[in-house]
């Protein structure tokens, strides 16, 4: 059967796809070959495009407040990302040795309602808890004798605040995660190891932990991803500052692209974020899942 | 030993945890005067819905509300139907190029919104989009991921069902309507979970295409909310409640779809 009556005598199925892939070239597809040529050339919105070259990469790479931007933005992530893995884990943990199936469940869905809490709301709620004079969280600490701290208002402590904000965010998502992937462990593999005189910390390090890799691999490269794009905290809590101490990569981006309108700059920094994120993703699969198997 | 110390570390991170939504409730039913004192007050006492009073006359809210509804609905029934459509097409029917389009749709999935927002803005501002339904629903009809999804979800039905029903004399449409979409439902409630509250809580887009303020969704119009009114935090967390409700009893209702979304999101392709 030649190739055309193939195509013909499957026309159901190009019919079928034809509306989401004429959304996804014109949505998807064609806005991000744009953004990449974009970096290539001036543009201002309204204007024509002028082809520079490389000249955008070369005023962002030069540019003080790119790297600044990368340097907190990378902080951000390697503080946040890892604490809440432990966190995960620790919470995991504890909730799946619970007897009783309720209290799983209970302490399951405490831990995710933050999470279907959106940002906009987290910061709202955030702000006041960070209010240097009547915030509740420099009254709790009064109590201890520490602040009052300025938190978000202060260049020293405005990163660490969000840092904080998202570690005690919610885990549920992760949660819910390890403790499915530790409920697919089978149980004869714990009663072996006890037969052998394995204690519960030894089982845990030997069996728990090295299963729940392929689980943990796709945490790390999720929250690492996300942690990267974090965005609405800084534009509505600290707006980038104070003096730029909380300006990330995303939030840069939107300040050059639409405070500045400033698209071509804005573009070539889209492009190398994204660079970034799929350097990130290929790193940290090459270095964690060379013996996982699927 | 250390299961008296994990247990109540437990209960402490929950408590933590819940702390700020307590918080929001708790602010939003004080009055005014009792928002301003030091030390502050941990209960709301006396109660008062005088912060609700004052949200709806200074604000759009309701209309914020019914915004993010129209968008958010739209937005999660178009994924929900065209995405069961092209995951089944994927899944099950065998024709020239299917192994390109499959590639095409997972790599769209990684792309980061970053890189496409920038000419998408320039995009609707030709076509005279900005400040309408439009620029918030068109782009996001049909997401890479609801494909990828439905086309996990659809794999594991057995292919004989479809025999049969063509046997019987289904057309194509027959038997997406008759065998496919009942057997899918429970994927798409979980794909309609996902969709929900993806769009529900987007920020970024919304704030880039919309400045007007009727025209606002629930998470920018909050935006808007706290450089309006800054520091009346009496005001704002009663703003904040009033957002988060609607999430929140999706999430109470639909809790089992919520659990299978994230499992299933994270099966590898």
């Amino acid at each position: 059967m030649s190739l055309y009556r193939k195509i013909l005598k499957e026309r159901w199925a190009y019919l079928f796809l034809l509306l989401p892939l004429l959304l996804f070239a014109v949505f998807n597809m064609l806005p991000m070959a744009a953004t990449i040529l974009l970096g290539f050339a001036d543009y201002f919105p309204g204007g024509q495009p002028v082809w520079t070259g490389l000249e955008n990469y070369a005023y962002a790479l030069s540019d003080d407040l790119f790297w600044k931007a990368l340097g907190i933005t990378t902080l951000y992530t390697c503080g946040v990302v890892p604490a809440s893995l432990l966190i995960s884990l620790f919470l995991a943990y504890v909730i799946f040795g619970l007897k009783y199936a309720w209290a799983q469940a209970i302490f399951k869905s405490a831990f995710y309602l933050p999470v279907v809490t959106s940002g906009a709301i987290l910061s709202l709620v955030w702000l006041w808890l960070f209010n240097p004079a009547r915030g509740l969280l420099n009254y709790a600490l009064s109590f201890v004798g520490a602040g009052p701290f300025m938190w978000t208002s202060d260049p020293q402590m405005a990163l660490p605040s969000l840092m904080f904000m998202a570690i005690m965010g919610g885990h549920g998502a992760a949660i819910v995660l390890l403790t499915a992937a530790m409920g697919g462990i089978p149980s004869s593999y714990y009663e072996a190891a006890r037969l052998d005189g394995a204690g519960p910390w030894r089982q845990y390090w030997k069996i728990t932990l090295p299963l729940l890799r392929p689980t943990l691999l796709y945490l790390l490269v999720t929250s690492t991803i996300a942690s990267f794009q974090v965005f609405t905290q800084v534009l509505m809590m600290t707006g980038g500052g104070p003096d730029y101490a909380t300006t990330t990569l995303v939030y840069l981006i939107y300040t050059d692209a639409f405070e500045y309108f400033d698209f071509g700059k804005a573009a070539a920094e889209a492009t190398l974020l994204s660079l970034s994120l799929a350097g990130i993703a290929v790193v940290q699969y090459k270095w964690l899942a060379s013996d996982v198997e699927y | 030993m250390f299961r008296y110390v994990s247990h109540i570390l437990l209960v402490l991170f929950a408590a933590l945890t819940l702390m700020p939504l307590y918080w929001i409730v708790t602010t939003a039913f004080q009055t005014p005067s009792v928002v301003l004192a030091f030390p502050p007050s941990l209960v709301p006492s006396p109660a008062s819905w005088i912060n609700f009073a004052r949200l709806f006359n200074g604000s759009e809210i309701l209309t914020w509300m019914s915004n993010s509804l129209v968008v958010t609905g739209t937005v999660t029934l178009s994924n929900v139907l065209l995405g069961t459509l092209a995951g089944y097409t994927l899944a099950k029917k065998v024709f020239p190029g299917r192994l390109t389009i499959f590639w095409t749709v997972i790599s769209l999935m990684f792309i980061p919104s970053q890189l496409t927002i920038i000419p998408l803005y320039a995009l609707i501002v030709k076509l005279d989009w900005i400040n309408t339904y439009k620029a918030l629903i068109v782009p996001a009809l049909i997401m890479p991921f609801s494909i990828f999804l439905m086309k996990q979800f659809l794999q594991t039905l057995p292919t004989e069902l479809i025999e049969a029903a063509r046997m019987d004399g289904c057309g194509e449409w027959g038997v997406f309507q008759r065998v496919i979409l009942p057997l899918a439902k429970p994927g798409m409630a979980v794909l309609g979970i996902f969709t929900f509250m993806g769009v529900w809580n987007d920020f970024l887009w919304p704030l880039i295409v919309i400045n007007r303020s009727s025209m606002m969704t629930l998470q920018i119009g909050l935006n808007s909310l706290q450089n309006q009114f800054y520091t009346d935090y009496g005001l704002l967390m009663a703003g904040a409640a009033v957002s988060a409700l609607p999430m929140i009893i999706v999430f109470l209702v639909f809790q089992p779809y919520f659990v299978r979304s994230i499992t299933i999101g994270a099966v590898k392709g």
